[in-house]
């Protein structure tokens, strides 16, 4: 501290801080919930009420979508595409671009593929060539966010170098071979794996309490300080939502039956629910993350804090290289094999859509990991219901177009909002 | 006043390419004054805050913090020093709040992990000791605030880090009246804590507020130093316009030699 208490020691007190006003209890929760409903903050909110009129429309107009099997598909279906997502939300807090990334996940896959064929010189366990693959992509991921960080390349143009390289690549290697078949029990376990229905209420039992114990952490350490924190009543209002979630989705996955299988919790559903923590973790609780953040924001305030700029670039890149490579094993695992239509479907632009629905901006800065759950989760759904509803690709694509600009247009108006509230 | 000037820069000399930006320039603050460094466009005041900062390493000359001659590399080694600076366009994250950037590049942490709970505390004694009440809430957004709340924010996260000197470039450039008082009563207030404050200004009548001594350069070469209750706005107005340099080395003239930085 610096000399800097002596002064003002005269002055009034100052008013108390905004956080400082609001009633604790269900009032204050209620207060809160208003302030930043009127103020344009409107969090996860409306993600949340589309998602839910989403899977109401198809429970009434399609046959097969409102079951528990279709529901442990829809995970497998959409856990790819949430591990993109994530990496993209942090190529995007920075105000960049990947565009690699799909092809990236084509590269994992096919590492992957490559070092567990039976009968080669090369042949691993299914993990460590796991491993390696995440690690090869990763490290792509780094070379490419070099480009960007020290030679001062547009990120655009470097992953589209790196997104048509990448896919000259899978081209190269596939167009003669043709399919190659993953038989490895390992890694096909990423997205099959299926828990038994008590292990399955152990993880829900575990994630549930993560939220509690950090709210009581941050509690903890915040003790004789007069800063604001947290009512009890929201954190526990908040612990019920997320209880209800875990709990309800292993519910439904136990409750699943294909022909006669029973089924339960799917890996893939861990896996997201895992890097989601861990991600969020990294973006919220420490000092990389919040660096990232500040480089979003802007990157020449952020070097003149002696913020090492480059690095960060560097990690981001590889990051979502790394990411890129676990979604596109997963995907893999999914059908048991990496074949030239690999990555499925649009992957690139249903993650980069992912993340801008669950409101992270394309300017850098702004959004959260978890829009990316969310954004994946939306898209998810709709592709899956649209599709047992048996309509053509033309129209998934513009449902999911329609729902990406009106998803982004709410937010624009909100953030709006929140400009002219002052907030 | 201590005889020791905190910051004593000699023979300052810095070229860009043909540009000759600052030529043998003298400086100094002493602890507990406000030093102006005032001149026209292109006289260099820029440059030589950035060879202060580390930003820019000068060609020639010396510098010299508390009485022993200093090495300044970049920003860190500044901020090591004591040494902060408060840039023009205030070098803060709009999408940070105001307890982030008042820890930005320098947040408390435990292996790595945030500590959020006493930089919050810190941050909220901090505006309080500098008597900034305005903030609403401290876990409010930079965007949200005015041009003078952003200015308290950058001047409290320079003097937060037990600093000796604070650089303020052009601190009242975007403000309204109200407000350039506010900040204004700020610098005093610094300067009267027994820190070193250097400020760039292009606005005397603030200068004329605040400062104890005045340096003027022109085309990037010393004028003189004046002493403020001992001279008038109209003698520095001259010595900024039509200041002949205080000393000449070399060859080189200095007429036509200003630069921008």
């Amino acid at each position: 501290m610096s000399s800097a208490e002596v002064v003002g020691a005269d002055k009034a007190p100052p008013p108390p801080l905004e956080e400082e006003q609001l009633s604790g209890g269900i009032r204050g929760v209620w207060q809160r919930a208003w302030l930043n409903l009127r103020t344009g903050n409107l969090g996860a909110v409306p993600i949340i009420v589309g998602e839910l009129a989403v899977v109401m429309i198809f429970a009434f107009t399609a046959t097969n979508f409102f079951t528990a099997a279709n529901f442990v598909n829809l995970i497998e279906q959409s856990a790819g595409t949430a591990m993109l997502a994530y990496g993209v939300v942090f190529v995007l807090l920075l105000g960049e671009i990947d565009l690699s990334i799909g092809y990236l996940a084509g590269i994992g896959a096919l590492v992957v593929a490559e070092l567990q064929l039976p009968g080669s010189k090369y042949q691993m366990s299914g993990l460590l060539a796991m491993l390696l693959a995440v690690a090869v992509c990763a490290a792509i991921g780094g070379v490419q966010g070099s480009i960007v960080a020290f030679v001062g390349v547009p990120s655009f143009v470097v992953t589209l170098a790196g997104f048509l390289i990448w896919q000259g690549v899978i081209l190269n290697t596939l167009e003669q071979r043709g399919t190659i078949i993953i038989q490895d029990r390992w890694i096909n376990y990423t997205d099959l794996y299926i828990f038994s229905p008590f292990a399955g209420w152990v993880i829900a039992a575990i994630f549930t309490a993560l939220y509690p114990f950090s709210v009581l952490y941050k509690k903890i350490v915040a003790r004789g300080t007069h800063i604001a924190q947290q009512s009890w009543t929201s954190a526990i209002l908040k612990t019920v939502g997320i209880g209800i979630a875990a709990f309800g989705t292993v519910a439904i996955c136990n409750h699943a039956k294909i022909i006669e299988t029973p089924e339960g919790l799917p890996l893939p559903a861990v896996l997201v629910v895992f890097f989601f923590v861990v991600l969020t973790f990294l973006a919220k609780w420490t000092t990389f993350g919040r660096h990232v953040y500040a480089v979003g924001g802007s990157a020449e305030a952020a070097r003149r804090a002696g913020i090492n700029v480059p690095r960060i670039r560097v990690i981001v890149f590889a990051l979502s290289g790394a990411m890129a490579a676990i979604g596109g094993i997963i995907f893999a695992a999914q059908v048991n094999s990496v074949a030239l239509t690999f990555p499925p479907g649009n992957l690139l632009l249903n993650a980069i859509a992912s993340a801008v629905i669950g409101g992270v901006s394309l300017f850098g800065g702004r959004g959260e990991v978890r829009g990316a759950l969310l954004g994946a989760l939306l898209i998810g759904t709709l592709q899956n219901g649209l599709n047992t509803l048996s309509i053509s690709n033309g129209w998934i694509y513009i449902v999911t177009g329609a729902v990406l600009l009106a998803a982004v247009t709410l937010d624009t108006v909100a953030v709006r909002l929140q400009a002219r509230s002052g907030r | 006043m201590s005889d020791t000037p905190l910051l004593q820069l000699q023979n300052i000399t810095k070229t860009f390419g043909s540009v000759q930006a600052l030529t043998d320039v003298d400086f100094e603050v002493r602890a507990g004054e406000v030093m102006a460094l005032v001149g026209d466009n292109g006289a260099g005041k820029s440059t030589l805050v950035k060879c202060i900062a580390g930003t820019h390493a000068a060609d020639s000359g010396t510098i010299e913090f508390e009485g022993r001659e200093v090495n300044i590399h970049g920003p860190k080694d500044a901020a090591r020093l004591g040494i902060e600076v408060v840039y023009q366009d205030l070098a803060l994250c709009d999408n940070l709040d105001v307890v982030q950037n008042m820890y930005l590049g320098r947040e408390l942490n435990r292996a790595q992990i945030l500590s959020e709970a006493p930089m919050e505390q810190h941050t909220a004694e901090t505006l309080k000791s500098l008597a900034v009440t305005t903030i609403k809430s401290i876990r409010q957004t930079v965007a949200t605030l005015s041009g003078g709340q952003r200015q308290s924010v950058a001047v409290a996260r320079a003097v937060m880090w037990n600093s000796k000197l604070v650089v303020l470039d052009e601190p009242t450039a975007a403000l309204g009246v109200a407000q350039t008082e506010q900040v204004l009563e700020l610098v005093r207030r610094l300067g009267s804590q027994g820190l070193g404050v250097m400020l760039i200004s292009h606005n005397l009548h603030d200068v004329f507020e605040t400062a104890d001594r005045i340096t003027v350069l022109r085309l990037g070469r010393n004028v003189g130093v004046f002493e403020r209750r001992e001279t008038t706005q109209q003698a520095v107005v001259e010595a900024i316009t039509a200041g002949v340099p205080t000393k000449v080395s070399g060859v080189s003239s200095a007429a036509g030699a200003g630069a921008e930085a």
